[in-house]
């Protein structure tokens, strides 16, 4: 009896005395969501920081991407969230994140490399606070599989003009369904912001002249209609924007070539070298065009330092590190994903792959960013984007089978807009 | 005859548990009896050994009060409040303004001419849902338990089968279903042998609520086949065999003494049924997402989807939404016990 109490005292003992003796350990821990190998190249470069920084331990905690949209904003706003975490709700978190100016060596090299988009993570008004850089630099824009058009013996619209309609891919796409009996013509990611590059292509404005946002233009509504159409009459994937909620996307179907024209986005890249490789020639083409432009939408991930965190200086100094034109640049060619900084935009980045098809692939992304239009700019940097975005997906999928008639569809977008935006004051 | 064990022999298995665990378990339960003793006697002494019960249920309902209670009454002040804020303290107080946006409707009866016409369109399709699912379930639960109890082969594998369904996540029971009845699925493959035409299944609205509704009877039937059967086999047999000396055929024997016995359980099945339909969320989110388009969205889903999905998260209009749901929930609850009672006592 005496032993087994001794024992069970030792052990007590030892128990508490753990704590005691990591005291001086400072664990950081990362909120992050992976579209392809990018958790695995962060880790790795985590590993040599911790290497050198004997004291410091960095955990990742990896979760899917719906749970940063939903989940993150409600710890943060308990206060209850991680020290750094990925982001793509860039401005609409910007409250809860943490100015890492004072803590920076040197915050002029932040406003000379991410300069254009630290905005993108600021408050309105804020003009000088740094809260962390972008981990990519994202522009939609469509796939085509090639193969599939030459084995349906089509013409690649693109091959002929640079400047090819909405119409004509989709008239060029179904050719091909057609001919060789592949189930979708087009798909187009379940997503407001996807929506918005073609909408504004086609003369939404998205703001009116107070800086509201709005979608009561002629120019929303022509491309909701051509959309909604493309639903109706096989066009475009019929279950994809119906059958789901929130974001879905096509990429089961267009890497099992079921699929021929696949509007989404640079960050696919990755994802299609590992999943496609060279088993067809899959391929990056330019925005379709309207009488607004031929653009896609701007966007990407930041990666952000949290205003709750008790180590603000060890954060700065894992995101000084991280954001360092060596380590980002490493980064940005393992993960094949477009650097949103000056320097390695003009030195460019040698991606680290040896299939062409992904480097002709972000070669055409990387060419696009001239042809975005300032409204796809602003749209993106608008903190409130994602309540435009998501009320633009749900309604306009009500008119697609018919709940709402497009008119109706279009009014309740702007009314849930307005509702929102009045409730948030 | 059963006879009852004798003491010695009631006492063996414990023995031996004592003596197995003797060298370590034995003085550890002792001293935790003696410490338990040295709290619990002063209290006896103090309150009487009458309300001894309400200390030992204590800790039950102080569980009870944080995790239930509490987060109930926060959801009442949350339904008064407006604003964007989580904290109660920031979130400014507009009485009944949330639930008047919840009842500003042109005509209840369309959707579209209420402001809040995702609120309704949930109602309905919760209505739709529930009458079809609960009805399912307890007609299919009552025949299967009803076969289940006869002696026909392989019963107990048979009664293993209706139950596994139980077992799976709901999560995994969509996914599979999904897999099934997707454009490209087995449903259609089959479909296609028999010379028919492949059908969107999940894409057409009158298909998609009837594929939410038999896929969760699938699903659950199991578990109230199961609280079904138990009610049969507490029949007494003595019954079966006066009706039939009475010369009572099948269906007499079902109507005049099966189904009056079986009553309560019934109740049981579908009060349990009736409140887990109207909570069903998972299932049908990760079957169709609510679509097309919102035919198959349920008010939990409504719920969920205006207090954490959106970019600015109306928790507010949430929270009065889940007031109303829970008040309903009370309310057929309430009006099943009493009619479940009536229906007793004649």
């Amino acid at each position: 009896m005496r032993k087994i109490l001794a024992l069970l005292v030792i052990l007590t003992l030892l128990i508490s005395a753990v704590p005691a003796l990591s005291q001086d350990m400072v664990e950081l821990r990362i909120r992050w969501y992976n579209d392809g190998n990018e958790g695995e190249v962060l880790r790795d470069l985590l590993d040599r920081y911790e290497m050198d920084n004997p004291g410091l331990s960095i955990e990742i905690d990896t979760v899917p991407y719906s749970a940063i949209l939903e989940n993150l904003p409600l710890d943060l706003a308990a206060g209850e969230g991680p020290d750094m975490a990925r982001v793509t709700d860039l401005g609409g978190l910007a409250e809860y994140y943490l100015d890492m100016t004072p803590y920076l060596s040197d915050p002029a090299y932040w406003e000379e490399n991410f300069g254009p988009f630290l905005n993108w993570k600021r408050l309105p008004g804020d003009m000088s606070s740094i809260p962390g850089f972008m981990t990519q630099l994202t522009i939609t824009g469509p796939f085509i599989n090639r193969t599939l058009f030459e084995q349906a013996g089509v013409d690649v619209p693109s091959d002929m003009s640079d400047q090819v309609t909405w119409d004509e891919w989709a008239a060029a796409s179904v050719a091909v369904a057609e001919a060789l009996e592949i189930p979708y013509p087009m798909a187009m990611d379940r997503s407001g912001h996807r929506f918005a590059g073609p909408a504004i292509s086609s003369g939404a404005m998205y703001f009116d002249d107070m800086g509201h946002p709005t979608v009561m233009d002629e120019g929303f509504r022509s491309m909701a209609e051509t959309f909604v159409n493309w639903h109706l009459d096989g066009t475009m994937h019929p279950e994809m924007w119906p059958l789901s909620e929130g974001y879905a996307g096509a990429n089961e179907e267009f890497a099992n070539a079921e699929l021929v024209f696949y509007m989404s986005g640079s960050w696919q890249v990755g994802q299609f070298s590992e999943q496609i490789g060279d088993a067809f020639d899959w391929q990056t083409v330019p925005n379709p065009c309207g009488p607004g432009g031929c653009t896609g939408m701007p966007g990407g991930a930041a990666l952000v330092g949290i205003a709750s965190t008790e180590h603000p200086e060890e954060v700065a100094a894992v995101m000084e590190y991280l954001a360092s034109q060596e380590v980002l640049g490493e980064f940005a060619a393992r993960t094949l994903f477009i650097p949103a900084h000056a320097g390695l935009s003009a030195s460019g980045v040698d991606f680290d792959t040896d299939l062409q098809l992904a480097k002709d692939s972000l070669g055409v992304f990387v060419g696009q960013v001239g042809t975005l239009e300032q409204t796809a700019f602003d749209l993106q940097a608008y903190g409130n984007n994602r309540t435009v975005f998501n009320a633009s997906r749900d309604r306009l999928t009500q008119a697609m089978v018919g709940e709402l008639t497009l008119d109706e569809a279009i009014a309740r977008i702007q009314d849930d807009i307005d509702t929102a935006l009045a409730e948030q004051g | 005859m059963a006879t009852s064990p004798s003491p010695a022999n009631r006492n063996v298995p414990q023995m031996r548990l004592f003596v197995w665990l003797d060298p370590l378990t034995r003085p550890l339960l002792l001293l935790l009896v003696s410490a338990v003793d040295r709290v619990l006697t002063p209290i006896q002494r103090r309150v009487g050994i009458d309300k001894m019960g309400y200390f030992f249920v204590l800790p039950n309902l102080l569980i009870f009060g944080i995790f239930v209670l509490f987060p109930m009454l926060l959801n009442f002040y949350y339904a008064m409040t407006g604003g964007t804020k989580l904290f109660p303290e920031d979130r400014p107080f507009i009485g009944l303004g949330n639930f008047n946006n919840l009842f500003d409707c042109g005509d209840f009866l369309s959707p579209n001419s209420c402001q809040e016409d995702l609120f309704w369109r949930g109602i309905f399709n919760t209505i739709q849902f529930v009458v079809f699912q609960v009805s399912g379930i307890v007609v299919f639960s009552l025949l299967t338990a009803l076969v289940l109890n006869r002696k026909i082969v392989a019963r107990g594998f048979f009664r293993s089968v209706f139950f596994y369904p139980v077992l799976l996540s709901p999560v995994v029971v969509a996914l599979i279903w999904k897999w099934v009845l997707q454009h490209e699925g087995v449903l259609n493959a089959i479909v296609e042998i028999f010379g028919g035409e492949s059908t969107r299944w999940l894409l057409d609205t009158n298909w998609a609520l009837f594929w939410v509704v038999f896929v969760s009877v699938w699903a659950l039937m199991g578990f109230y086949t199961l609280i079904l059967l138990a009610g049969l086999q507490s029949i007494p047999p003595e019954l079966y065999e006066a009706s039939s000396i009475d010369g009572a055929n099948n269906w007499q024997d079902f109507r005049f003494v099966t189904m009056p016995l079986l009553m309560p359980t019934m109740f049981v099945v579908l009060v349990l049924s009736l409140i887990r339909a109207v909570q069903m969320f998972d299932q049908i989110y990760v079957l169709t997402g609510g679509g097309p388009g919102t035919r198959t969205q349920l008010l939990v889903q409504y719920i969920y989807t205006t207090g954490f999905s959106n970019q600015i998260q109306l928790f507010g209009l949430s929270a009065a939404a889940s007031m109303v749901l829970g008040i309903t929930l009370l309310i057929l609850t309430l009006l099943q016990l009493r009619l479940g009672n009536q229906s007793s006592l004649a």
